[in-house]
């Protein structure tokens, strides 16, 4: 997911006079509308992430998988707080949410397809956002911080309580259902392997990820993503030019809850585990913390912080134990690690790593006053 | 219909009759009424705290009034929402302009042109080709406005750091881009100097032909050039109303301005 996922980006890319050539007939044809545009990256997102999983071996693939279940809950909040200007301190209750909901459907002997479980992890998640959310469009600021923290708090009781359906503090097993024949066909045809589980897991969740993304970004650059920034940008004009605020705001948590039910049902398949310690505030404070590092309101800035979250814990490590650290010193040196990107950024970077590479290109030539458009 | 000095309108234009609205014990608007016939100015005038503002905000729905009655189109409208406003075929400008700092000219202006919009979130969601030509659409109609107001060329630059009279045009364009039956001008002049006052005087009289203008304003000359009728305001009452000429010359009126007690010598010329 490139640029043009970038919502802040100008309208202007729509207009009549943009309809550029890009590489001539075929690329005007591939490239005429937003749908094509966010399409054709999908396909070439999809054939980069077959290649990083074919070429890597099953633990990068777990952590890929684990990449493309944040992503997705980054994506899903950095669209609540940077396009709407709501905040959420608890979209790892929504993910927990998710995540058992996943975890419960693949008990029996006979589950349900992978994709339908998935689809109803994002669907209950979505009426628990659509709940909350009512409840959150009359809040502002730290009230609302306040109410999602108590979300976050909260939901991780709920399997002590209700111990018997919910596994109580062990929480639920999840079993992986085997990988379907017509994909390790599919696989084998391809590269001449079989798919293990983890690689198998690694698609589907890079699957979900590209077809959340474009579904995001469809939104953040239509009428949908502009209402949400008007809503975030001044209520009173927002609301004397049509928007109903209230209808607005739990559109847009409603998003944002679907997106983190999917990423706890893939996390769920991840971890093969859905247990309560598996999302405590920190989780919550984590994806928010992730879509600033990448850009507040960017998806691709959402995916890097995504990347951030999964890769740099383990990177540190490594690097400590290079240096001869002991394996517990070593492991201490993550959030040290997150920690200091998160200062950098902040200094360096206030607008996000997305922000900062948005500048760096567009700076050296900049052109502050386009050219007339309605010259007709 | 309320009957308002005995003015025949059918009800279509906007109408308030006996408006009252009180903060806690100051009352901001004592038994209001007035009346925007279509294709006319109404100005409304009167010293700071006069209670212009509240006006304004009863008749968008931001402040419900305590009593009396909304007329719009021969409707009674006394439950206004301010996001049903839009669709009623009414638009407002702020006096703070209340642009979008982080949208583009363009979409700020294409957010005041949703009224025009039909498509679903589920079309926005699957960027179906419905939404993308209604998208295109509304760029257009955006376009249209900006160019009509001399700002086309800033169309894809955010509203910060433009200088003051341009963001007033962005305003104005966000308004009037969705083509309302009644606009309410808040201080449209405000800021200006001379020269951009002269325009936008011509500019709201050639908006007639298509829709009703209210508006507050401080600038003596820009009202009595633009309005057709005025109401004058002050604590919360109408003192005077009338044709520019007559309220120019209404002793009521000069000694709210002037801070005079009101019932002034009938007969002596202040000024």
């Amino acid at each position: 997911m490139a640029t043009e996922t970038s919502t802040e980006t100008s309208a202007g890319q729509e207009r009549p006079a943009h309809r550029r050539r890009r590489g001539g007939r075929l690329g005007a044809f591939l490239f005429a509308t937003p749908l094509r545009r966010h399409l054709v990256l999908a396909v070439l997102a999809m054939v980069a992430v077959s290649v990083a999983l074919e070429s890597t071996d099953a633990f990068r693939n777990g952590q890929l998988a684990a990449m493309a279940y944040f992503g997705i809950a980054a994506g899903g909040l950095t669209v609540l707080v940077g396009l709407n200007g709501q905040i959420s301190l608890g979209h790892g209750a929504f993910m927990a949410i998710g995540a058992y909901t996943a975890a419960l459907m693949l008990r029996g002997e006979n589950p349900l397809p992978l994709a339908v479980v998935l689809v109803a992890a994002a669907a209950v998640a979505l009426a628990a956002g659509a709940l909350v959310g009512v409840a959150a469009a009359r809040l502002h600021g730290p009230y609302l911080a306040g109410a999602t923290l108590a979300l976050a708090v909260a939901v991780p009781g709920i399997p002590l309580h209700f111990s018997g359906v919910l596994g109580g503090e062990q929480g639920l097993t999840v079993r992986v259902p085997a990988v379907p024949d017509w994909f390790a066909d599919a696989v084998f045809f391809v590269t001449g392997q079989d798919p293990g589980r983890s690689r198998y897991l690694g698609y589907v969740g890079w699957f979900c990820l590209v077809v959340t993304f474009v579904l995001l970004a469809n939104l953040a650059r239509g009428r949908v993503g502009r209402t949400w920034r008007a809503v975030r940008d001044n209520e009173v004009a927002a609301e004397l030019a049509g928007i109903d605020l209230g209808r607005a705001r739990v559109l847009a948590f409603v998003v944002s809850a679907t997106c983190a039910g999917l990423a706890g049902g893939l996390l769920a398949l991840s971890a093969r585990i859905a247990a309560p310690s598996g999302f405590t505030l920190s989780l919550s404070l984590l994806l928010l913390s992730a879509i600033v590092l990448g850009g507040l309101g960017s998806l691709p800035g959402a995916l890097v912080g995504a990347a951030l979250l999964t890769f740099l814990p383990q990177l540190a490590t490594t690097l400590g134990q290079d240096l001869g650290l002991s394996d517990v010193r070593a492991a201490e040196l993550a959030p040290l690690a997150y920690g200091l990107v998160t200062m950098l950024v902040v200094l360096f970077a206030p607008s996000g790593i997305a922000g900062w590479v948005r500048r760096r290109r567009t700076s050296p030539s900049s052109s502050p006053v386009p050219s007339g458009r309605h010259e007709t | 219909m309320p009957d308002i000095d005995g003015a025949d309108t059918a009800g279509a234009g906007f109408a308030m009759a006996g408006v009252s609205v009180a903060f806690g014990g100051l009352v901001a608007l004592s038994d209001v009424s007035l009346e925007v016939p279509p294709n006319r100015v109404l100005g409304v005038i009167g010293p700071n705290g006069a209670g212009k503002t509240t006006l304004f905000n009863v008749a968008c729905g931001f402040v419900r009034p305590d009593a009396g009655e909304l007329w719009w189109r021969g409707e009674r409208h006394d439950r206004l929402r301010p996001h049903r406003l839009a669709g009623l075929g009414i638009a407002r400008t702020l006096q703070d302009l209340g642009l979008f700092e982080h949208l583009t000219v363009l979409e700020n202006v294409m957010v005041g042109a949703g009224r025009h919009a039909r498509t679903t979130f589920w079309s926005s969601l699957l960027a179906l080709p419905g939404h993308t030509r209604e998208e295109r659409a509304l760029a257009d109609r955006a376009g249209a406005v900006l160019d009509r107001l001399g700002i086309a060329d800033l169309a894809d630059r955010t509203p910060a750091g433009l200088p003051y009279p341009v963001r007033k045009r962005v305003a104005l364009a966000r308004a009037l881009v969705a083509e309302p039956r009644l606009l309410l001008l808040d201080e449209p002049a405000s800021g200006l100097s001379g020269e951009e006052m002269a325009e936008i005087g011509e500019l709201i009289r050639g908006l007639t032909d298509r829709m009703s203008v209210m508006l507050v304003e401080h600038h003596m000359d820009l009202v009595m050039s633009v309005c057709d009728d005025i109401v004058v305001l002050d604590f919360g009452r109408v003192i005077a109303r009338g044709r520019p000429e007559e309220v120019r010359e209404d002793p009521a009126v000069l000694a709210a301005y002037l801070g005079e007690d009101v019932p002034a010598e009938p007969g002596r010329s202040t000024c």
